[in-house]
């Protein structure tokens, strides 16, 4: 899927489609984070609203349910000034024989500039952004097990305001790593970004294989996994998407892998815990930890909006001049 | 042609014009980046009580869509609430006026201010909207690809620690 580091680049390396985290640069990342850090001011305005995109067009285009990615991306466009249209494409509309092209037409003969995307086939956004006008731009909102980008930068945002320096954590992610467009994403973000330790600890059946290609350390047993990190990062036990049994019992798992709060005992002490949500209490979380003083579940939801802002603005600006000759 | 702006003197002379103001009790406000250091002086000159505000324009600017942005956008931060204040805006140099267009755009997003002042060091020919200042301390006359550009030497100098250059782009 490396296709899409040349695709979501233009000649002079700014990013026109965010696709994938994969190929992106640390000064990339970096601008994104710091844009958004300059974003989170104006959630806390009286008037939550900038005007830089006025004007333009943002559809969400969701061929998955999604609430929270779906929401936090409309709030963030409209926070500048775009306006947002929402099209859910349920599993029905596909079946009366439309395909992803013909949907694409339609909505971009109405003069959209921006499509957000998510589909449960990896790399739908990729077939979109080559499809479409080079003006036209793409964020991908979660394509299958491939990429889940701006949750990778919300997650890295979030690390980075409570942690500062990436270069000393120890960051462990646990869970259906498996399925997890998630954990995928975010890797590549800690990697790039210089986190010295990312571990994954699961069960061998919801590992990819040769995971530590990723450049991970794998674990599978929790107290061994957390200890001394900085970071929990908890994934969601992806039912939907499991064929066959790849988790015993949801009791045994919640035993094994579910984060209570004798398991964080062997992290830091100042160890915080985050989740992409929606949770499934009581399976891969206890309502203890999730709600209790080392979460920053809720956070990483306020976080996710500064960061969808910045990843917008960065691609939309300078949108005309690469298709209008300078005045 | 800088050499003989002096930029202490300018700031003086400027905190007399502005202290019969303060029996409004103003609220000063800089444009980043030289703006605010020009309001930090006049700010601590004049006394102000209240914190000073710091505006960076980055998403009020109208070229966005031409040329984008620097990622290295400063928060902007008005620290009371601006209703019916009396503000006095500060920038370094007035060029075209678009960028004290821009402000107040932003500052209209915080409240419903009473009145806003434009106090610039500089004011140089080239308008491209009708904003003029109320109070400018030299005035310059340059070519179109002139610019005048604040340095500061040091991080927290006096204004003796300001200097003026002129650059040329585009030659």
């Amino acid at each position: 899927m490396n296709e899409g580091e040349g695709l979501q680049l233009d000649d002079e390396g700014r990013l026109r489609h965010f696709l994938t985290i994969e190929g992106l640069n640390r000064q990339t990342l970096l601008d994104i984070l710091d844009t958004a850090e300059s974003f989170i001011s104006i959630g806390e305005r009286e008037i939550k609203k900038v005007p830089l995109l006025r004007g333009k067009t943002v559809v969400n285009l969701f061929f998955e349910a999604s609430t929270r990615t779906r929401t936090t991306f409309e709030i963030a466009a409209k926070r500048l000034s775009a306006d947002v249209i929402n099209f859910n494409v349920g599993i029905s509309a596909t079946n009366k024989g439309e395909t992803l092209l013909d949907t694409i037409n339609s909505l971009e003969a109405m003069h959209t500039d921006l499509f957000i995307v998510r589909h449960s086939d990896s790399g739908a956004a990729y077939l979109i952004a080559r499809y479409l006008p080079p003006h036209v731009r793409i964020i991908n909102a979660g394509d299958g097990r491939h990429a889940h980008p701006t949750q990778a930068m919300l997650d890295t945002f979030t690390i980075r305001r409570y942690k500062g320096d990436f270069t000393q954590l120890k960051v462990a992610i646990v869970g259906d790593i498996l399925h997890s467009r998630v954990a995928r994403s975010l890797i590549h973000a800690l990697n790039i970004l210089g986190v010295p330790e990312i571990r994954v600890i699961a069960p061998k059946t919801l590992l990819p294989t040769a995971v530590e290609k990723l450049g991970v350390h794998t674990f599978h047993d929790m107290s061994q996994g957390l200890e001394g990190v900085d970071v929990v990062v908890m994934l969601r036990l992806q039912r939907e998407r499991m064929h066959g049994a790849l988790i015993p019992s949801a009791q045994e798992y919640f035993n094994l892998f579910g984060l209570t709060r004798d398991k964080l005992a062997a992290a830091k002490d100042d160890v915080i815990v985050m989740h992409p949500g929606p949770m499934n209490r009581g399976l891969e979380i206890d309502s203890s930890i999730a709600d209790g003083p080392r979460s920053v579940i809720l956070p990483q939801v306020t976080n996710g909006i500064a960061v969808r802002m910045a990843v917008m603005a960065l691609i939309m600006g300078g949108q005309t001049a690469r298709n209008r000759r300078p005045v | 042609m800088t050499d003989e702006i002096d930029i202490p003197a300018i700031l003086q002379r400027t905190a007399e014009i502005l202290r019969p103001q303060l029996a409004r009790n103003p609220l000063m406000i800089g444009i980043h980046t030289g703006g605010t250091w020009i309001a930090g002086y006049l700010h601590q000159m004049l006394g102000l009580k209240e914190p000073l505000g710091t505006l960076d324009i980055s998403f009020y600017r109208d070229d966005f869509t031409r040329i984008g942005f620097n990622p290295q956008v400063r928060t902007s931060s008005l620290p009371v609430n601006i209703d019916d204040r009396h503000i006095i805006l500060v920038d370094d140099v007035l060029h075209t006026g678009r960028t004290i267009r821009a402000a107040m755009n932003e500052i209209f997003d915080f409240g419903r201010p009473a009145s806003i002042r434009l106090i610039v060091l500089i004011e140089r020919d080239g308008r491209e909207l009708p904003i003029q200042p109320d109070v400018a301390g030299a005035s310059m006359k340059l070519e179109r690809n002139q610019h005048v550009k604040l340095t500061r030497t040091g991080e927290d100098g006096g204004p003796e620690t300001l200097r003026l250059s002129i650059q040329e782009v585009g030659a």
